[in-house]
């Protein structure tokens, strides 16, 4: 296959790219997007193995190498649980950021690759190649840490050192010193050091940004570490010059980019706060304050799970508000229940997904259409918001900053400002928790003190399992 | 050693309600107290000796055997003088007193050295009190029980209806004051199918009127009616001239009158003259709520259903006793929930706690020493309006698709500054091939930017799948490295390069076969 053909092949694979993120706009063409995804890989993988840069002693290599690896990711696509979607999320980001580490590694040893360069191109070049090993690596360490701490390996906390600002700005000071030693080097040998030191640099940094965050802004991080993993592909492409990883390079870092922002909105944080992987003003800086302030007056109402079976079976209107504790229980599928047993009575069921609920950007939509819940009945924030006073009851599960009536009441409250749903105004709202521990940002929640709130306490699965049982009888 | 609640039978005539029900002894027993019950008080409300007894109660036969061997007596009605000479030295007395009308009951009390907790004296503003407020649960029952009256000697149907023989017009009902009696009177009516309207002194209650399905109607004279507590006061001579005008142009138009004007501590508003029932159609009913304390119809007479002016007067004072099941079991939870308060421990021994607000409220004799009235609880319960204003102001830059709210035009002539200078920046100084790349760059990141804002919130996780399986593109940068045409430069360390981009495909091959089949597991889930 000639130079120009393969070309040719790398745009129809970039359009199909394309298509492929246009068609996650909607559920019914989104599988069809999928399909064009992957199709645009493989064009792209062909074209690029018959192409004229790759000789024949490689596709042994070549084909043992993808199927090792498609094995792994075949296997772990299958047994994946829906819960766990962000910690592979999260892996998978590290595994591209490494990647791409390794293709800068190799194009840095590899003489034939920078031969063609002299002067400012040579520079530039080299700049390329530090720019997206940094990057790799950043993001390899980073969601690799994000991943210890979605899967509970390493605590949730974030852990705050001291000065750790100034730490970020020496390690950045000292990579671009090192940067300048790389590009006068002249020899692949002498430029070694300084890329080594940049790359134990970039693996602390990742790790500690990533470390510095608390569990319930994984959303964020997650997404971030998604735009990283992207801007490491257009590194990668740059270095290569190749049309086709910067496209897709950039398609990815952008969309990553969005996501993280629309977290950031949903969150009421500064954007670029955050894709600096500086979280100085919010998250556990701001918790310790709340600690002083004065209780939210009035009393906390237990109810049984009998009870709840109770309210619902006279309601009208039902909206229910899952959370990150929705996934912990792996109560989805009793919610479904729930639903659908509701639905059939002639109970108007929805569901209020907040931006951030859960631990990663739509998480508790897949979790739903997982427990196979109709997604037309999912409804985002601000979709369903204005309807809660015409609600008769609304059911907050493992949810509890998205629905903290202090961010709008309270402009004293670390969370004031954000968005949450309104639950409180539905007739009678009813918020499952194990316990009355306050919710990640350490803000007591003056809804579980609101007379019309009633606290169903206890593991949410459990819980809700008695209260279908009650339902049924 | 838990503490005996003992349970005698109401004796005033008339009274059929219980201060405890079945379901509310077990209760009482789970929180370590021991239940006494006196033969027969529960039979008015069809609760049966051996319902109790099932339940973990001890009955007794005689009130004597039960006020002697009893730490605690729960009572509906005010305790009569035989009563208190019956009660224990130091017992606990709760239930219904009236301190301020019984100062006799009062006196007799603290002689006998007793702790009581007045049910009615309990301050109604605190909300965490108001599971405990029998006054708002009776008078809820009491309003439902005011409409069944009203609809049982009414002589047509409530709802509108159109039959086969002909169109029948809906009762026009009206309801005044919407206290907790009113609104349950409200919605009671309006879920018979009446056409309700409802006035109260208090202009605050419109919304709840209205939210029940009744139609507020005001007087047309400006002043605020809210005395404090929740309860109404007097009205101005000028008002209370436009009240009778309204109230005299409703009598004239609706089919049933339902009152329930109180005001504490001085006897029921007038509200319905003679004239005004004379003007009634023939058929029509009033019920009058207020009958024990005077009535708000002029021709009611207490405790009596007659008719006057071919308008049928119901002035029943016991609407809690015609409904004495439902009555008893909330004043049973009431009840169980003060001592829920009172007990907190939950050892059966209670505990008059004076600091806590509402225990201090409802205590008005304590060992003896009269307690009665409290010091003011002033809890502001007043809406916040602060809270209201400083929601819309972030209203601002929501929904999904749109890519925000327009940025500011300062903020955005800032960016295209900066943006400017950087193109300039980079035009002046990069080679011509880098800039063909940049351009692909720049305008990819932005097809992203647009393609993206068009993805539906509930597939962000999918997105995030699908592009980190689409990154795996990087696999081309290892693909060429793997067997270049021209590996046989002097000096390359082939072996390295090889290992390294090996490792790389087969990482991104992880990515690619794994995000992609994932991608597609979570979209096949996305049903209707």
């Amino acid at each position: 296959m000639s130079t120009s053909l393969t070309t040719v092949a790398y745009l129809g694979a970039a359009i199909l790219f394309i298509l492929s993120l246009g068609g996650l706009s909607h559920p019914e063409t989104s599988r069809r997007g999928n399909l064009y995804g992957i199709i645009g890989m493989t064009i792209a993988v062909l074209a690029t193995v018959s192409g004229p840069q790759v000789t024949q002693q490689g596709y042994a290599w070549i084909v043992a190498a993808m199927v090792v690896g498609a094995t792994i990711g075949l296997y772990a696509a299958r047994t994946v649980k829906m819960t766990q979607m962000p910690e592979l999320v999260a892996l998978m980001h590290s595994l591209v950021g490494l990647a791409a580490a390794l293709v800068g590694f190799a194009t840095y040893i590899d003489p034939s690759a920078s031969a063609a360069y002299q002067g400012a191109e040579k520079v530039i070049h080299d700049v390329e190649i530090y720019i997206g090993i940094l990057i790799g690596l950043v993001t390899f360490s980073g969601s690799v840490i994000a991943f210890g701490k979605l899967s509970g390996k390493i605590g949730g906390k974030p852990l705050l050192l001291p000065a750790r600002h100034w730490m970020n700005l020496a390690g950045l000071l000292t990579v671009i010193y090192f940067g300048a030693r790389f590009i006068e080097a002249d020899s692949a040998g002498a430029g070694m050091t300084p890329l080594i030191v940049m790359s134990v640099i970039a693996l602390l940094f990742g790790i500690h940004m990533v470390m510095a965050i608390g569990g319930a802004d994984m959303p964020v991080v997650v997404s971030m570490l998604n735009s990283y993993s992207g801007w490491a592909a257009a590194a990668t492409g740059f270095m290569l010059s190749n049309d086709l990883l910067i496209v897709t390079g950039a398609l990815v870092g952008s969309s990553g980019a969005i996501l993280s922002y629309i977290m950031c909105r949903a969150m009421n944080r500064n954007f670029i706060s955050v894709i600096a992987g500086g979280f100085g003003t919010g998250g556990g800086a701001a918790a310790p304050a709340a600690g002083g302030e004065a209780q939210p007056a009035g009393e906390v109402v237990s109810v049984s799970a009998q009870e709840t079976a109770e309210l619902l079976r006279d309601a009208k209107n039902v909206i229910i508000v899952p959370g990150y504790g929705m996934a912990v229980a792996q109560a989805q599928h009793t919610v479904q229940e729930i639903t659908r047993h509701l639905r059939e009575k002639g109970v108007n069921v929805r569901f209020g997904i907040h931006p951030v609920a859960g631990r990663m950007p739509g998480h508790m939509n897949v979790l739903l259409a997982e427990a196979k819940v109709p997604y037309d009945i999912v409804l985002e924030m601000d979709e369903l918001n204005e309807d809660f006073p015409d609600t008769d009851v609304a059911i907050v599960i493992g949810a509890n900053d998205i629905v903290n009536p202090a961010a709008q009441d309270d402009p004293a409250s670390p969370i004031a400002g954000m968005p949450v749903l309104e639950v409180w105004k539905a007739k009678t709202s009813i918020v499952m928790k194990r316990s009355m521990a306050s919710g990640y940002a350490g803000v007591d929640n003056p809804l579980f003190y609101k007379e019309n709130n009633r606290m169903l306490f206890g593991d949410a699965k459990k819980m809700l399992d008695e209260v279908l049982g009650a339902l049924k009888t | 050693m838990p503490q005996i609640i003992g349970v005698p039978k109401e004796t005033a005539a008339g009274e059929k309600r219980v201060a405890t029900v079945p379901e509310v002894v077990e209760k009482l027993i789970k929180l370590g107290f021991a239940v006494r019950l006196q033969s027969g008080a529960g039979d008015g409300a069809n609760c049966s000796d051996d319902s109790y007894r099932a339940a973990g109660a001890e009955v007794v036969a005689t009130a004597a055997e039960l006020w002697s061997g009893s730490d605690i007596v729960l009572k509906v009605g005010v305790p009569t003088a035989e009563e208190v000479g019956l009660m224990r030295e130091g017992g606990t007395l709760i239930g219904f007193i009236w301190p301020a009308q019984n100062p006799e009951l009062m006196q007799q009390l603290a002689a006998k050295k007793a702790t009581v907790l007045a049910i009615d004296s309990l301050p109604r503003t605190l909300s965490r009190a108001q599971k405990m407020d029998a006054l708002t649960s009776q008078a809820g029952v009491a309003g439902y029980r005011a409409v069944i009256e009203a609809a049982n000697a009414f002589g047509r149907f409530f709802n509108g209806q159109i039959t086969a023989a002909g169109k029948v017009p809906p009762a026009k009902v009206f309801i005044a004051g919407a206290g907790v009696a009113g609104l349950a009177a409200i919605g009671t009516a309006a879920n018979l199918g009446a056409i309700v309207r409802a006035n109260d002194t208090r202009a605050e209650v419109a919304d709840q009127v209205v939210s029940l399905g009744g139609e507020f109607v005001k007087v047309d004279y400006e002043e605020e009616g809210s005395g404090g507590g929740g309860y109404a006061k007097v009205m101005s001579e000028g008002f209370q001239q436009a009240q009778r005008e309204m109230y005299a142009k409703q009598a004239r138009e609706v089919d049933i009158i339902i009152t329930t004007a109180l005001i504490p501590g001085k006897p029921a508003p007038r509200l319905i003259t003679a004239e005004m029932v004379q003007s009634m159609k023939p058929g029509s009913v009033i019920v009058d709520m207020a009958a024990e304390r005077g009535g708000n119809c002029e021709l009611t007479e207490a405790g009596k259903a007659v008719v006057k002016h071919g308008v049928t007067l119901i002035g029943y004072t016991d609407l809690n006793s015609r409904l004495a099941k439902q009555s008893s079991t909330l004043y049973a939870t009431n009840l169980f929930r003060l001592a829920e308060e009172l007990c907190k421990t939950k050892d059966g021994v209670i505990n008059v706690n004076m600091e806590d607000d509402a225990i201090r409220g409802l205590t008005v004799i304590k060992d003896g020493g009269i307690t009665w009235p409290p010091p003011p609880v002033k809890q502001a319960a007043a809406p916040r309006p602060a809270a209201a204003a400083a929601k819309p102001a972030e209203k601002k830059g929501h929904g999904h698709g749109g890519g925000g709210g327009p940025i500011p035009a300062k903020a955005l002539a800032i960016l295209f500054g900066v943006g400017a200078l950087a193109f300039w920046f980079i035009g002046a100084y990069a080679p011509a091939a880098f800039l063909g790349h940049f351009t692909v760059f720049v305008l990819a990141c932005f097809i992203g930017y647009m393609v993206v804002w068009n993805v539906t919130p509930a597939l962000h996780t999918p997105l995030m799948s699908v592009t980190n399986a689409i990154s795996s593109i990087i696999c081309i940068g290892a693909l060429v490295q793997v067997a270049p045409p021209l590996q046989d430069v002097a000096g390359r360390p082939g072996g390295w390069i090889l290992g390294l981009a090996v490792t790389g495909i087969a990482l991104t091959a992880i990515n690619m076969f794994g995000g992609f089949a994932v991608t597609r597991r979570m979209l096949e889930m996305f049903r209707k």
